[in-house]
């Protein structure tokens, strides 16, 4: 029971929540804390700050995380699961369907399209980071990290890896 | 099985998510570079489609992406050897080092170390936004490029409306209008 329950608290913010893993957070929040009353408020927060700090997805983590306080490895599974697998489906489904056509005139029209929005989408993104880093490390630091990272990654091609990194290495000794 | 191309998908998968800080889709411009970059599984164009429409469905974007990109690349296996690897290190780590954390989220250098990341991730963001919108151009040309964007913005940003209703609203729009195609090869050219 308590597995269906998981999977019915993970599967809805993962068909109606647009905008990726982020957006999705509030809905698994109702779902967990209003709903099921697994955690309270407080506790989803401090989870959901911790899980923050660390790197990927973060509605996986969320999933992750609750599943495996509520029913242990096999919540943790099935509360991942319910995530993943809806809308993965629907994307290999129409993704297949896109492919079938992707030569047909109309169907090319559609695809160029929405290029400018989702450039307008991941760019609002980049300024969200940009005002969120001079809200926490002021102007100059900010400034500094962002030329560096374009010059190194555009003009030197360095890998992102090697830029992040070495952005953490920063992080930990100037900005400290 | 092709294990060596296991192997490539699942390194590609683990590397993006583990150095993807702030959500699913910070990691998009370095799933873009394994892909596109380092081991050439898409041309630049179709895994922009990728994402555009892992942007039009609901649900997390990066398992979207992950299970796709495997799917293509590796079939059945190749899809959950994606999966595997973009989720579970991230969702144990978080299992794992919550209790930790909390003793450790005010140490000087861990915050430094989070804030330093914030503007590394908007500057790949950034450059993937420049060739979204280079593709757009070459596509629609730079006066179209310019109104879809003028319009995106206006409609996302000021009147608040949802990124999936304005792209599917766009793609109907798109299908429905009679294609052009001289017109667009000779912007094409131009």
């Amino acid at each position: 029971m308590v597995y269906w329950h998981l999977f019915v608290a993970f599967f809805i913010p993962g068909i109606v929540g647009y905008g990726g893993g982020p957006a999705s957070i509030p809905l698994i929040e109702h779902e967990v804390v209003n709903r099921y009353g697994w955690m309270g408020t407080q506790e989803f927060g401090e989870v959901l700050a911790l899980g923050n700090a660390l790197p990927g997805p973060i509605a996986t983590k969320m999933a992750g995380f609750i599943g495996f306080e509520v029913a242990g490895v096999p919540g943790a599974l099935v509360a991942i699961f319910a995530t993943v697998a809806p809308s993965l489906a629907a994307m290999l489904l129409l993704m297949k369907l896109l492919l079938k056509y992707k030569d047909h005139p109309r169907v090319q029209q559609m695809t160029s399209f929405i290029r400018a929005p989702i450039a307008v989408l991941l760019g609002v993104l980049a300024f969200q980071f940009f005002f969120m880093s001079w809200d926490d490390s002021g102007v100059v630091h900010t400034v500094v990290l962002v030329g560096t990272s374009l010059l190194l990654l555009e003009k030197f091609k360095v890998h992102p890896a090697i830029v992040i990194a070495g952005a953490l290495v920063y992080g930990a000794v100037v900005l400290s | 099985m092709d294990f060596r191309k296991q192997w490539h998908i699942f390194v590609a998968m683990l590397r993006a998510n583990l150095l993807g800080y702030g959500g699913g889709p910070a990691t998009i411009p370095l799933i873009h570079k394994e892909v596109v970059g380092t081991y050439k599984w898409m041309e630049d164009d179709e895994f922009s489609d990728v994402v555009a429409l892992a942007n039009t469905l609901p649900g997390p974007i990066v398992t979207k992406l992950s299970g796709y990109i495997g799917h293509h690349v590796g079939g059945l296996i190749g899809m959950i050897n994606a999966l595997v690897a973009a989720v579970f290190p991230t969702a144990i780590l978080t299992i794992l080092l919550v209790g930790t954390l909390v003793s450790f989220q005010d140490v000087p250098a861990v915050q430094g170390m989070t804030e330093a990341i914030a503007p590394v991730v908007g500057v790949l963001l950034i450059v993937m936004t420049y060739n979204f919108l280079k593709q757009s151009r070459q596509k629609v040309g730079f006066w179209g490029t310019f109104l879809l964007t003028l319009v995106s913005l206006v409609v996302l940003e000021l009147l608040n409306i949802h990124p999936a209703i304005l792209i599917v609203v766009l793609m109907v729009i798109a299908f429905s209008r009679r294609p052009e195609q001289e017109r667009e090869q000779a912007q094409q050219k131009g």
